[in-house]
């Protein structure tokens, strides 16, 4: 399923995203499972809090960590966490 | 022992810990030991908080918190808390039994991150009668409310001959209790499970039904709720990857304080379990005879050690290779390529459709009653 690029993102109810000291990396836990995250992935789950569209995190993004052209990597990864159930939109 | 070579010890990531047998249900394919009655002098609540201290800061980040049925401890809400102060993600898994609205509130107050609910079947008759008593009803209202108070909910069906037939329905109650998560996992024949494996195996075309309706509906659903299928290893060539490598990932904690590299291991011959009483969970993970017994390849015989796939499947499951060869060093026998691979195909070809409630060989169900003993070990068929 496509997300729309214009509502919220937000993480999926029971998932929770953490720094893992013993794994040096961040993870999203989930019920019964974790999938440890590179950090890029890491930086965008961190904005999708139910505040920000698509539109706006790639804004976030490209102004904290000044870069520019990432709008397809980020909607890659975004379909992925989508797929995989790890953010929602409501 | 793991000989020489010694691999690399990677560091807990999950803490199963068992903090009961206690449980109402009698299901006659529990997971715990057939001597469970053996494993009642429990742990104390600040013994479970000092395991979950020293698991956590080695790195374990999942927390199981079972049974038994883990709702019986009447200091679950206290260690929920000390595992939500420590990170842990926390999962319940449950009966639904001695659930109510007043509890789910406060284990959410105190973290808890998701709760597992089981169902024996789809239907009050088959459901009650596995469980052994009244439970069907109230896992539904415990479901829904689980659902009402923002967790995610996650159900979990064992699934055997005396329930394989009611795959689609099983699903489309799933479908009505709005589950985020479906496990349907056929049964591993250990423990209980292995003592009533005659009246509980379904047969190839049995399977082979239930998982193209499984299949069906996980394409239905995608995107509403994750299914699980946990394939039956009976009627696979290959075996699975038991607990994704001894002595890797998986850290389970007895009731008594026996820390265990598989919920299985003590059925093993030999070995010494160390327990939590008398060891850190350092000492247990690093140290210990049992959790370095099979780690790394060194420990091997033929056709394992040579194949290719041993990094796949590691010889598959220790405690089925012993309880069906009789050699815990031995290929699984799951396997194709193990030369005792015929015990597994003599058993699926003779397993047979049959009703529930056979006379002429009832189920055994969990109960005090029928639990072996550590003085009585021989009571276990
Ligand atoms: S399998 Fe059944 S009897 Fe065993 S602990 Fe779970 S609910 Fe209780
Ligand atoms: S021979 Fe051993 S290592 Fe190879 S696939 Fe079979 S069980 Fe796995």
């Amino acid at each position: 399923m496509a997300f729309n690029t214009t509502l919220s993102i937000n993480l999926a109810p029971g998932h929770r995203l953490q720094w893992e000291e013993a794994q040096n990396a961040y993870v999203i836990l989930y019920p019964e499972g974790m999938v440890e995250l590179n950090q890029t992935s890491a930086e965008i789950l961190k904005l999708c809090t139910g505040e920000l569209c698509f539109d706006e995190i790639v804004a976030r993004l490209e102004q904290l960590f000044n870069v520019q052209n990432i709008t397809d990597d980020v909607h890659e990864f975004i379909q992925v966490a989508f797929d995989n159930g790890w953010i929602k939109q409501t | 022992m793991a000989g020489l070579n010694k691999p690399d010890i990677t560091p807990p990531r999950w803490l199963l810990a068992e903090l009961t047998y206690a449980c109402p249900l009698q299901c006659p394919y529990c997971s715990n030991p057939i001597n469970y009655p053996d494993y009642n002098n429990e742990l104390s609540t600040d013994d479970w908080k000092r395991v979950l201290s020293e698991a956590r800061k080695m790195g374990a980040v999942q927390l199981g918190l079972s049974g038994g049925e883990p709702l019986v401890r009447q200091d679950l809400v206290e260690i929920v808390s000390h595992g939500r102060e420590l990170g842990y993600y926390s999962n319940l898994i449950t009966s639904g039994l001695t659930l109510n609205e007043k509890r789910i509130l406060e284990l959410k107050n105190a973290g808890l991150d998701h709760i597992q609910i089981s169902f024996q079947a789809s239907s009050a008759e088959v459901n009650d009668f596995l469980a052994g008593t009244q439970a069907f009803q109230q896992k539904k209202d415990m479901a829904r409310l689980v659902k009402k108070h923002g967790y995610p909910m996650v159900l979990c069906v064992v699934i055997h001959r005396q329930n394989i037939h009611q795959m689609r329905e099983i699903l489309e109650l799933a479908i009505e209790l709005d589950a985020d998560y479906l496990e349907l996992a056929n049964t591993q024949y250990y423990g209980w499970a292995h003592r009533n494996r005659d009246q509980l195996l379904p047969t190839k075309e049995q399977f082979t039904e239930a998982e193209n309706i499984a299949q069906q509906y996980k394409q239905k659903l995608e995107g509403k709720m994750k299914i699980y299928y946990v394939v039956p290893d009976y009627y696979e060539d290959r075996p699975k990857a038991c607990m994704n490598g001894w002595g890797t990932t998986f850290l389970t904690i007895a009731p008594d304080g026996t820390a265990l590299p598989c919920h299985a291991a003590a059925q093993l011959p030999d070995m010494q379990l160390p327990n939590v009483r008398e060891f850190s969970i350092n000492e247990i993970w690093n140290q210990s005879a049992a959790f370095n017994w099979f780690r790394g390849d060194e420990w091997m015989k033929q056709p394992c050690r040579s194949c290719p796939e041993k990094t796949r499947d590691y010889g598959g499951c220790r405690c089925q290779a012993y309880m069906l060869t009789g050699d815990m060093y031995a290929a699984d026998p799951v396997c194709s390529k193990s030369p005792d691979h015929a015990t597994i195909t003599s058993i699926t070809e003779t397993t047979q459709e049959n009703d529930l409630n056979n006379e002429d060989q009832p189920l055994i169900f969990r109960n005090p009653k029928n639990a072996a003993h550590r003085h009585n070990p021989d009571n276990s068929k």
